[in-house]
């Protein structure tokens, strides 16, 4: 008696499809699992032989053999359970269909409990063309988020045998476009009114959202950096459905999706402690799982006190944030997961944090060296803007106010934003932060007294021809922002102004 | 006329000659740890030679109640490394270094009249010149923006009307002395806590090579010696022994300068002091300095009113021209100040949007107008 169901594994971020293969045939009594397996996979023999007496089905006393193919490749997670039941329970009645999947870990009780990475799962399916999943019933909603394909919730496999049995009762879930399209939820506890004044890194916040520039705040202590860097979502333009499969893909491998948000809705954002490993950051395991900068992809990863980063940290950030994706390499093979987050990054100018208030910072020069040497050229190049936060006089009457809205920014944002999608439209990009060369000349031409102004910038600044690139792509950003047509000759002074951090800092002192 | 004579004839009775072999003994007593100016002084008027240091008996090292029994075995036991001293004595001059020793027709007249002078000088480039005038500016290495154009300023000055500049070339006002008077073509002098062959801090690289050439570096530490702490109080002696006139730009109120002035008054020399704000920690020590009769320094042509030089009016005051500056500019200009000002005080202040006021900074730079300290924060360039 040989019967075969299919399931889903995962991979990276990908599902794969398994099919589990069950045989009863005559023999000693047991039961076997094949098909290099990991150890969770392995004890699935157990749970499913218990779950199974507890719900009802008595095991013949034969030998049960059970094969996931492909063989060659390494399966893991808990996920298999339901569809090894369902392969079992498939002969000995013969009463499931071949082209449904099954995904889910059994309990001792019989009871179907959630499994992460349901949507990359559920999305392989549909590439699969299988019609009808069956899913733990805490996983429904999400899986729900993939068109095409009908999800089945079940609780327990007794509930299973039952919809096996008159399949006409099977009642499932198919996507809504309504919960696909739901706006992101607002965040109340934080919005830009609460800064008060600093009207640079207003706007430098715009600019980073709007172009997707990396952005570097720099200053004392206390006078909002991290602030702003919070605030930084509240002006993100609201992720598109192609962007929140790709988030809620990285999302659900690592379990953290939610019923209520099956589809993550607000831009991620992500704060690792500056005492993150290597492996934190990019991702890793034996199984690797996607670390900080992945689950930061189409969001925000928020480095606090850059300085402090172990600079080993930093530097595998430089991949992510030139290609918008990593690669980890493992024992059994390198994967690749998204990692398109905007880094946004904070620290000091020295140790005690008050330089270059000579009056009050008393670090020698070479401890503000040694401090600001922890960051490494390289990951500066990959910040397009850099600005520098003033410790402001409190005692202004201005500056008690409220600032500008988080909702009145986001408008000046979205309208940019909007800009850059007509612009970009046949070019394969979406924003300015990520033109190329060919896309810079043709879409930031320069008159000739900007040109002349350039000239002038890239010499006082002692600028690279990649410097120059990164002044033009942020001007064309500001000039966004400001609903002109042209850069002008004003963008390209803010715009040094948000390059000159690099040649101060980390030039000759 | 007749004072010149006899001052030659006075340089000419002091005039003190040297054997090669006695200049060597000189060199390796340098290099030994533990014996400074004074010490070496009482020992070869004890021993009368150098040569005869070298041959005294160890007991009798250690028994002199001026060395001490530690400084006295470090001497005998630094009769074993003769040979190596020796190599490196034969290769000073290849490193264009010299080795003067006090009452040599050269030695700095200045320097033989204070308390410790020093037995051995180690020369890279020139000395001061004896009859042209010579100023000390020293000041905080964590200066601020004003502080280092002061002396930037005060160091073209004084090289212009041809006054000898002297500093220790650290980070800061020292830099800055050096700088302006190099600007300016003069002749400027450093003296290091560290062996002359060491650019020491390594960001002074260009007054460095600069200094090589066109003035002197001086050092009482041989070759290859380390910028060791103790070495600089030591030092600052030698720059206010230098000196005519030692000013002090920018001091905290614990400060190596303090100790330069401090010394300077013990030689004798003068001292002035560039005031500051009550509440400026980088002003404390020259506040305090003026109030203990310190000269104060208000307007930088006071300096050469102490050398009995009229200013030339060359370098007073460069014209502003004000009137080819664009309105925008002129408003951002009238907001700047000595104390560095954020760009976004300056648009506040100014009351122009972002683009026009960084754009009016730019252009202030470029004409020399503003200068750019740190990052986004602007003064007013001097003068």
């Amino acid at each position: 008696m040989f019967f075969k169901v299919n399931s889903f594994g995962v991979r990276g971020v990908e599902g794969f499809p398994v099919s589990v293969e069950a045989d009863v045939s005559e023999g000693l009594p047991s039961f076997i699992l094949v098909g290099y397996l990991a150890g969770e996979v392995k004890e699935a023999q157990e749970r499913v032989r218990t779950a199974m007496k507890n719900a009802g089905f008595r095991l013949p006393p034969r030998r049960i053999t059970v094969n996931l193919a492909p063989a060659g490749v390494r399966k893991e997670g808990t996920g298999f359970d339901l569809a090894i039941a369902a392969a079992v329970l498939g002969c000995l009645t013969k009463k499931a269909e071949k082209d449904w999947a099954y995904i889910g870990e059994l309990g001792l009780d019989g009871s179907v409990r959630p499994v992460p990475g349901i949507l990359p799962r559920v999305y392989a399916a549909r590439e699969a063309g299988v019609c009808r999943v069956f899913l733990p019933s805490e996983n429904t909603a999400e899986g729900t988020a993939v068109e095409g394909v009908e999800i089945v919730g079940v609780a327990d496999l007794a509930q299973l045998a039952d919809l096996l049995a008159q399949p006409q009762r099977i009642r499932g879930a198919f996507f809504s476009p309504q919960q696909a399209s739901l706006e992101p939820l607002p965040d109340p506890e934080v919005d830009f009114d609460e800064l008060a004044g600093l009207p640079t890194v207003r706007r430098a916040c715009e600019a980073a959202a709007a172009g997707r520039h990396n952005l570097l705040l720099i200053g004392p202590a206390g006078t909002g950096k991290t602030m702003a860097a919070r605030r930084l979502p509240t002006i993100l333009p609201p992720l598109d459905l192609e962007e929140r499969l790709q988030v809620s893909g990285v999302y659900s491998i690592c379990g953290l999706l939610t019923q209520k948000e099956p589809l993550i809705r607000s831009r991620p954002f992500r704060s690792p402690h500056h005492g993150t490993t290597p492996q934190a950051m990019a991702g890793g395991g034996k199984g690797p799982k996607p670390g900080e900068v992945s689950l930061a992809t189409q969001g925000i990863l928020f480095l606090d006190e850059l300085a402090e980063f172990h600079p080993q940290v930093l530097d595998l950030l430089r991949e992510p944030m030139e290609e918008g994706s990593i690669t980890v390499s493992r024992m059994n093979g390198a994967l690749v997961f998204p990692a398109d987050a905007l880094v946004v990054a904070a620290m000091n100018p020295c140790k005690c944090g008050f330089y270059p208030d000579m009056a009050r910072c008393r670090c020698t020069p070479a401890q503000i060296r040694r401090y600001l040497s922890r960051v490494s050229g390289p990951f500066l190049d990959r910040i397009d803007i850099g600005v520098e936060v003033p410790r402001q006089d409190l005692t202004q009457e201005s500056l008690r106010e409220k600032g500008e809205s988080s909702a009145v920014m986001r408008g000046r944002v979205e309208r940019a934003v909007r800009r850059q999608r007509e612009r970009f439209a046949k070019t394969g990009i979406s924003c300015n932060g990520r033109m190329g060369r060919r896309q810079i000349e043709e879409f930031c031409a320069l008159g000739a007294k900007e040109e002349e102004l350039l000239d002038a910038i890239c010499q006082n600044q002692n600028l690279s021809l990649r410097g120059r690139m990164k002044l033009l792509k942020v001007s064309r950003t500001l000039a966004d922002l400001d609903e002109a047509e042209a850069i002008g000759r004003e963008q390209l002074a803010e715009a040094a102004a948000f390059r000159s951090f690099e040649a101060r800092y980390w030039g000759q002192m | 006329m007749t004072g010149e004579r006899t001052q030659e004839e006075r340089q000419e009775e002091r005039k003190r000659e040297y054997s090669r072999r006695e200049r060597f003994f000189a060199y390796w007593l340098s290099r030994i740890e533990g014996v400074g100016a004074k010490r070496a002084g009482k020992l070869y008027e004890y021993a009368g030679s150098f040569e005869a240091i070298y041959h005294m008996d160890e007991t009798k090292l250690t028994a002199l109640s001026f060395l001490g029994e530690k400084t006295g075995r470090a001497i005998a036991a630094a009769r074993g490394q003769l040979e190596q001293r020796r190599v490196e004595f034969e290769g000073l001059d290849r490193l264009g270094i010299s080795l003067l020793l006090a009452g040599e027709a050269a030695y700095p007249r200045r320097l033989e009249n204070i308390y410790d002078m020093p037995v051995w000088l180690f020369v890279k480039g020139r000395l001061p010149a004896g009859d042209r005038p010579c100023a000390a500016v020293v000041g905080a290495r964590s200066c601020s923006p004003y502080g280092r154009q002061e002396a930037e300023y005060i160091g073209r000055l004084l090289a212009e009307h041809g006054v000898q500049v002297i500093s220790g070339m650290a980070l800061g006002v020292d830099q800055a002395a050096h700088r302006g008077a190099l600007a300016a073509g003069g002749d400027t002098f450093a003296v290091l806590g560290c062996g002359p062959d060491l650019c020491y801090p390594r960001a002074s690289r260009d007054i460095y090579e600069a200094l090589s050439g066109r003035g002197g570096i001086l050092s009482e530490y041989g070759p290859g010696e380390p910028p060791l702490a103790p070495h600089f109080p030591v030092r600052n002696r030698l720059i206010s022994g230098l000196s005519d006139l030692v000013i002090v730009v920018e001091a905290r109120k614990k400060s190596g300068s303090l100790i330069t002035a401090d010394l300077a008054l013990e030689q004798g020399r003068e001292v002035c002091a560039l005031p500051g704000r009550r509440i400026d920690p980088l002003s404390a020590g020259c506040n305090r300095l003026i109030r203990q009769g310190a000269a104060i320094v208000t307007e930088p042509e006071d300096i050469l009113d102490f050398f009995h030089i009229k200013c030339k009016n060359s370098i007073k005051s460069k014209e502003k021209s004000g009137n080819t500056l664009a309105k925008t500019e002129k408003m951002v200009y009238s907001c700047l100040d000595s104390q560095p000002r954020h760009t976004e005080e300056l648009m506040a202040r100014s009351g122009l949007g972002a683009g026009e006021c960084l754009l009016a900074l730019h252009q202030l730079e470029l004409r020399g107008l503003a200068l750019q300290p740190a990052n986004q924060y602007y003064v007013r360039k001097l003068e």
